[in-house]
């Protein structure tokens, strides 16, 4: 049985007035549960943030609710809330040390000075920053400056944790890193995460469920690979992995290409026959050898481990293949081959748009 | 790279050169003068005798009978600092009190209209400080524009007496100095990471606990540099005391003064100068040496 954690009800956001309305959050309604890792993921500007700041109290909604468990938290000051975020900028107060910056939240909340001081020796500990206790934000590196915001906002041991784009700042070796300590810190501290991010890669690796977010809604939620394998449309299927979208018109069973392949696919219900629709292939479901479908190999790209081809078939159509590099690096295909290929049973799916 | 070095130096020395003529001639050697005088016997009429003694040192703190030479303490002398010293700490946390919501509200302006708020903040310094003076003195007077609009809506019944007091005077300074507090502040809270109130509320602090904990610390330095340009210059200030304090209100530029033109003693007038010097020399460290003190411990 889960149990929710934070719930958004219809939550709409506007900002502005008459002409210059926007509305940032379009009737939104989620529901989180407890211990979730949970990852709000979409383009800039596609209002995870403003969802964010509504759940943090920093903004109330134009209309909707946003609950607590069962609390309605709407109108409450964002300093009532039993919730922390980790900012994207971090925010670290620059005139305290670390311990300091570490301690606010407890002291703020009239926590017994001891209690304070044995809290903020966890902290350190957990984000490994004992040495560095007394140190000003300022003399600290990007990494250390984000595991100090984590340990800041960990501290008061808030019912939510609100992560937003905290790892956009670091270098691409360091975020690695860090997606593993943040769901680590997770997984130990067992306190519910809601993170915002653009990065399709950082979600999937991450989140125990993710919503993609676009133009002030949500549009699909699942597990990484549900959201992954089975993107509820096109926009999903691009924003999430690279995809091959091809186009055809539904048939008994399949979808028929313009070249006039028949492909199998199996969420074909709602589909009517005659219809045009998208399919998507992820690239690494396509496999090159033998199959009914024809390619010429368009060029070939090295990626170090994998290997990716591009094929174009007879009606100008390019499908992107990606193998696994051979240990020699060659994949023997030359430019101008031609090649069969097929997808993966299940692989293609029709696309809403 | 050591040729580059020297030739940087050697420029950098001669583009000196034109300020430390001017310290040395605006500064250091009117200060050395005043110290010498501040030790010689004044002469009869004015100016000085080029006797040696701490005759002067003597006077700043006690008198001495004309008829029977007999010594008391000058508390007279003492009354002035001590009204210099209230009255120029009064004047600080008056332009303080106003002048941080006025700097507050300027730069939280949309950044295109900040430059307006600002340049009205400067208008004031178009005008000559004496007809600015006049001007307020205009105000509060007995027939003033003050007086007369509260007597006509019979909130008073008798005009107040505001001219020729030492609220009058911390009006006029308070008004002259507040400026030089908006500015430095203006430019800290400029600087300011407004993310930080956020953070600041994230973390459980209300209002107020974000203003003492984190606002104020951080635009620290905004609020002691605002501090002492007001300070500094209301503990010896001359022209606004004289106009809006009268005669009998006297700060210790006016005493000053007095002894370099009626008092017809110039070591006394120095000394006292030098006393002057030393309180607010002697104040500034204590100020900043306690504003810089790290917040952890406090």
């Amino acid at each position: 049985m889960t149990e929710a954690a934070v719930e958004a009800r219809s939550a709409r956001k506007e900002y502005g007035a008459g002409e210059k309305k926007v509305r940032a959050l379009n009737d939104v309604s989620v529901v989180i549960n407890k211990g979730e890792f949970f990852t709000l993921l979409g383009p800039s500007g596609c209002g995870k943030t403003t969802l964010l700041r509504l759940i943090a109290g920093f903004e109330s909604p134009t209309a909707g609710m946003i609950l607590l468990g069962e609390r309605d938290i709407s109108t409450m000051a964002p300093y009532d809330r039993p919730v922390n975020t980790v900012f994207q900028s971090y925010a670290l107060f620059p005139h305290l040390s670390v311990a300091d910056n570490i301690r606010f939240g407890l002291t703020m909340q009239g926590t017994p000075k001891a209690q304070v001081d044995a809290r903020v020796a966890e902290m350190l500990a957990l984000v490994k920053l004992e040495a560095f206790a007394d140190r000003k934000p300022q003399q600290l590196s990007g990494g250390q400056q984000q595991r100090v915001a984590l340990a800041r906002a960990l501290a008061p041991a808030p019912e939510v944790l609100l992560l937003d784009e905290p790892l956009s700042a670091l270098d691409l070796k360091l975020r690695k890193e860090m997606q593993l300590e943040l769901k680590r810190l997770q997984t130990e501290t067992g306190i519910t995460f809601v993170f915002v991010t653009h990065d399709q890669e950082e979600a999937l690796t991450m989140s125990d469920r993710i919503g993609v977010m676009r133009d002030g809604q949500i549009l699909q939620i699942g597990g990484p690979r549900e959201i992954y394998n089975k993107p509820v449309n096109r926009f999903v299927a691009d924003f999430i992995g690279e995809t091959n979208v091809l186009t055809g018109t539904v048939e008994q069973g399949g979808v028929r290409l313009p070249t006039g392949d028949v492909i199998a696919v199996d969420n074909l219900d709602a589909a009517i026959q005659g219809t045009k629709v998208s399919l998507a292939v992820r690239p690494e479901q396509v496999r090159i050898g033998d199959g009914a479908l024809q390619g010429r190999v368009a060029e070939t790209v090295y990626f170090g481990t994998d290997t990716h081809c591009h094929l174009r078939m007879s009606d100008d159509t390019e499908v992107v293949a990606r193998m696994q590099s051979p240990p020699s690096g060659d994949t023997g295909l030359q430019e101008g081959q031609t090649v069969s290929f097929d997808f993966v049973p299940g692989a293609a799916r029709v696309l809403e748009d | 790279m050591a040729g580059t070095t020297h030739g940087s130096g050697r420029t950098g020395w001669i583009l000196s050169i034109p300020a430390l003529i001017l310290l040395t001639v605006g500064a250091a050697g009117p200060l050395l003068i005043v110290v010498v005088y501040a030790f010689l016997e004044p002469g009869e009429y004015s100016g000085v005798v080029w006797d040696f003694t701490t005759e002067a040192w003597f006077r700043v703190f006690f008198e001495r009978d004309i008829f029977d030479d007999t010594v008391t303490f000058a508390d007279a002398h003492l009354t002035i600092f001590w009204r210099s010293l209230k009255l120029s700490v009064l004047t600080t946390l008056i332009a303080f009190a106003i002048g941080f919501p006025t700097a507050w509200f300027i730069a939280t302006r949309p950044p295109n209209k900040r430059a307006f708020w600002l340049f009205l903040i400067t208008i004031p310094f178009w005008t000559n400080l004496l007809i600015r003076t006049f001007a307020i003195m205009e105000v509060i007077r007995n027939q003033g524009l003050l007086n007369t609009f509260l007597l006509n809506f019979g909130i008073i019944d008798a005009p107040l007496q505001i001219l020729y007091t030492d609220t009058a005077v911390l009006i006029g300074m308070a008004y002259v100095y507040l400026p030089l507090m908006v500015l430095p502040l203006y430019a800290a809270i400029d600087r300011f990471d407004f993310r930080l109130v956020e953070a600041g509320y994230d973390l459980y602090a209300s209002r107020m606990k974000v203003l003492r904990r984190v606002i104020l610390p951080i635009v620290r330095p905004g609020i002691v540099a605002g501090s002492i340009l007001v300070f500094v210059p209301s503990l010896g200030a001359y022209v606004t005391p004289r106009i809006l304090g009268g005669g009998k209100n006297m700060m210790v530029g006016n005493f000053i003064e007095l002894q370099f033109g009626q008092g017809r003693n110039w070591p006394l007038g120095a000394a006292l100068a030098l006393l002057l010097l030393m309180i607010v020399l002697v104040a500034l460290l204590a100020y900043v040496r306690v504003t810089s003190r790290d917040d952890a411990n406090g």
